[in-house]
């Protein structure tokens, strides 16, 4: 790999790349994303890869391993192209099958979709209903790239926006479109991305750094990292173009230490792009120079939390801070440092290559875009979902998500995992925006989505939700450290059909008081969950207090 | 520790010298290719990072992927994750705890198991999960899980 030295030189590359691909042969792509992976799609990507070495296929047939299609639920997936034809749960022994049919342009009836009522079938991803109400902007490409190539990433018009951004805008107008485009962050505070760059950018250090969170801590949170693992290059290119914009010289990419593959294809990516010279001195000769280092979370939640992250890069353990210094002032070592999360950042190049107008085309009025969601709990299809922000619940739980499992009915949707809110199915037609849905008491946090059914009980969900985050609190300040202990001995008190008297009245006061008082959102937003269920599901916890109507039994299950 | 390790723990020391900042990518490092930290290492760590010891010690103590006492030959692990709870998780992990004899955190007397928790790994789909040495299992079941096990000497 030669390293590129202009925006000329990169599209020549691109050319070439494209000229040599042929794009009538069929390509077979494997997904070998976290849950795919755990029903062993390796060993049908073996078999693919055997198939074709045994039948000398090698121009004829490409085999491709890549990250997390998005239909989780039915891997080992597999996605033949042309066509986009969709095969679900996969296993070796249907490998030569597939092959034989691809190589004569037919499809192997058995692996296609069937709706679980009517029968019909579904053939092409753009058929498949899980597939077919998405927009997917970000993450539809994953099934084209193997995220170890950043030729393939060059082949479905990667770094792009890269030349368009250092060729012929400045810094201040590669700002204005993301301003204009009114980006909001997606790791959970929904914070407009332009206005916080310009924070950074305008703060007078002439050292500053620009972070990706990768961290996905957020239980049943998993689209950050199918973002991540699946398309490296998009995120690294958002990250570049906005550290262009900012004036920082030097980017970290904070992620999950326990994904190896995760790693693989950072460091992978990270490596490709210095070779070509898209990171490193004076970037396709524009006299920008951007470096960016790879750190890793070391297991607790809190450490996702933006001034916790900057402390775990330092070297030091992550405690949060008083939120009174902005980080994006005074961060890594007291320097200028702007964190955005995985997905944001991954926005950013289509932004800058499609235009504001574009971006604000899609979503709704307050929040503009896609998002990305997991869908898991107890729905019939889990996956990394993405629809246009506005997009009613309903859609996402029944015409993407096909429902609630075994012929139940729902009960809650949660959202924000231990930081986030339940609410009553009756609210299903709210749409997915930040602000509506934060209203509504379950604000959509990351983006991990989960349907409770029916036998869920809704008291039980809250101590567990509280169990999660007193063992994740870091234990700095009293009220977090204390209040949740408090809460959660009274939770579990219910629940073991130990509830008295004033024992919704005390869970209030501390509700209030943790809330008002911790150092960091970790606290502050740890009564949320409570607080929703409160709202929509008080007679569940009054049945828990003796002398109520329903009586003490902690058995509603 | 055998010498292989021992030599390769050198050496990750040795690629952080003098740097600080580095102090938690060198015990990461340590930690995976170790699968504990005595406090032998940690001492030596401390000296050529140049850091107080009691820094070593807080992360070290801190963040719950070090160990500070020996593992055993196979890590099983249970997510405890929203999704795997409620589609049965605790039965799972109730039978991992019956059939090893283990609480999370523990280790058996013949170092075969060490079981751990954790929330969340990511996999939701496949839910309930055994992860064993980071081999995932999923859509795991109570009866499946002594299967599973069995396969671990
Ligand atoms: C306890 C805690 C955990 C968090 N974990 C994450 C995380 O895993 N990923 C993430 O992007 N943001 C996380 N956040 C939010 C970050 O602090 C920060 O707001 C975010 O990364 C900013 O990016 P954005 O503006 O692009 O959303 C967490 C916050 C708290 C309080
Ligand atoms: S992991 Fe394969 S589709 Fe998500």
């Amino acid at each position: 790999m030669a390293r590129l030295h202009s925006a000329a030189e990169l599209e020549a590359l691109r050319a070439e790349i494209l000229a040599g691909r042929d794009s009538g042969k069929p390509c077979i792509a494997v997904c070998a994303g976290a849950a795919c992976d755990g029903m062993d799609s390796a060993a049908v990507a073996a078999a693919f890869l055997a198939e074709a070495g045994k039948q000398n296929l090698g121009d004829r047939l490409e085999v491709r391993t890549t990250g997390c299609h998005g239909y989780c639920e039915k891997g080992p997936n597999v996605v033949v192209s042309p066509g986009e034809i969709c095969y679900f749960e996969v296993s070796p022994a249907d490998v030569p099958e597939i092959v034989a049919a691809t190589l004569k342009g037919e499809v192997v009836e058995r692996l296609v979709y069937r709706d679980p009522v009517s029968g019909a079938k579904a053939v092409h991803m753009n058929e498949v209903p899980f597939y077919k109400h998405q927009m997917r902007l970000l993450i539809g490409d994953n099934p084209k790239i193997d995220p170890m190539k950043i030729d393939d990433y060059l082949a479905v018009g990667g770094y792009a926006a890269l030349v368009k951004a250092l060729s012929s805008m400045t810094p201040e107008q590669v700002l204005d479109e993301v301003k204009k485009a009114n980006l909001r962050g997606r790791g959970g505070g929904g914070f407009p991305a332009g206005s916080k760059w310009e924070t950074t950018r305008n703060a007078p250090e002439k050292i500053k750094y620009v972070i990706v969170n990768g961290h996905e801590g957020e239980s049943a949170a998993f689209m950050d990292r199918a973002m991540l693992t699946g398309n490296p290059h998009k995120v690294l290119e958002g990250l570049i173009i906005g550290a262009y914009a900012i004036g920082a010289q030097k980017g970290f990419m904070y992620t999950r230490h326990d994904m190896p593959l995760l790693e693989k294809h950072v460091r992978n990516a990270l490596a490709q792009a210095k070779e070509y010279g898209l990171l490193g001195e004076n970037i396709l000769g524009s006299g920008f120079d951007f470096e960016v280092e790879l750190h890793f979370d070391v297991g607790i939640f809190v450490s996702g939390e933006s001034s916790a992250l900057m402390r775990s890069i330092e070297g030091n353990a992550p405690e949060p801070r008083p939120k009174y210094i902005r980080t994006s002032v005074s961060g890594i070592w007291d320097k200028p440092s702007n964190l955005n999360n995985v997905e944001t950042w991954a926005n950013v190049p289509q932004i800058i290559s499609r235009g504001a107008a574009w971006f604000t085309s899609i979503g709704s009025e307050k929040s503009r875009g896609t998002k990305l969601i997991s869908l898991s709990g107890n729905v019939v299809n889990s996956g990394v979902v993405e629809v246009p922000m506005g997009t009613p619940l309903r859609t996402l739980v029944h015409d993407i998500g096909g429902g609630v499992r075994d012929g139940k009915t729902l009960k809650a949707i949660h959202f924000g995992g231990a930081m986030g809110g339940s609410i009553p199915a009756a609210l299903i037609d709210a749409p997915l925006e930040f602000d509506g849905m934060s209203k509504l008491g379950a604000p959509i946090g990351a983006g991990g989505l989960l349907l409770m059914d029916e036998d869920t009980d809704m008291v039980e969900v809250a101590r567990y939700l509280l169990d999660f985050l007193t063992k994740e609190s870091c234990g700095k300040c009293a009220p977090c450290r204390e209040g949740m202990k408090q809460m959660l001995q009274l939770l579990t008190g219910l629940t073991e059909g130990r509830g008295k008297a004033g024992d919704l009245e005390r869970l209030q006061d501390l509700m209030e008081v943790t809330g008002l008082s911790s150092l960091c959102a970790l606290g502050k937003t740890s009564p949320d969950p409570l607080k929703s269920m409160f709202r929509y599901f008080r007679p569940e916890f009054e049945a828990h207090i003796p002398g109520n109507a329903a009586g003490g039994s902690g058995d509603t299950k | 520790m055998n010498m292989m390790c021992e030599q390769k723990i050198d050496g990750i020391i040795e690629k952080y010298r003098g740097q600080p900042g580095s102090l938690i990518h060198a015990l990461v490092e340590i930690q995976h290719e170790n699968r504990w930290l005595p406090r032998e290492v940690m001492h030596r760590v401390a000296e050529a990072l140049e850091v107080p010891f009691a820094q070593v010690l807080q992360i070290a103590s801190f963040y719950k992927t070090f160990s500070l006492t020996p593992k055993g030959r196979h890590e099983v692990h249970v997510c405890t994750g929203m999704t795997c709870h409620l589609r049965g998780a605790a039965k799972l992990l109730a039978k991992v705890e019956e059939l090893t004899g283990l609480k999370d955190g523990e280790t058996d007397a013949q170092a075969r198991f060490t079981l751990e928790t954790g929330a969340c790994l990511g996999s939701c789909s496949i839910g309930p999960e055994l992860i064993v040495d980071g081999r995932h299992y999923g859509r795991m079941t109570p009866d499946k899980a002594e299967d599973v096990l069995n396969r671990y000497e």
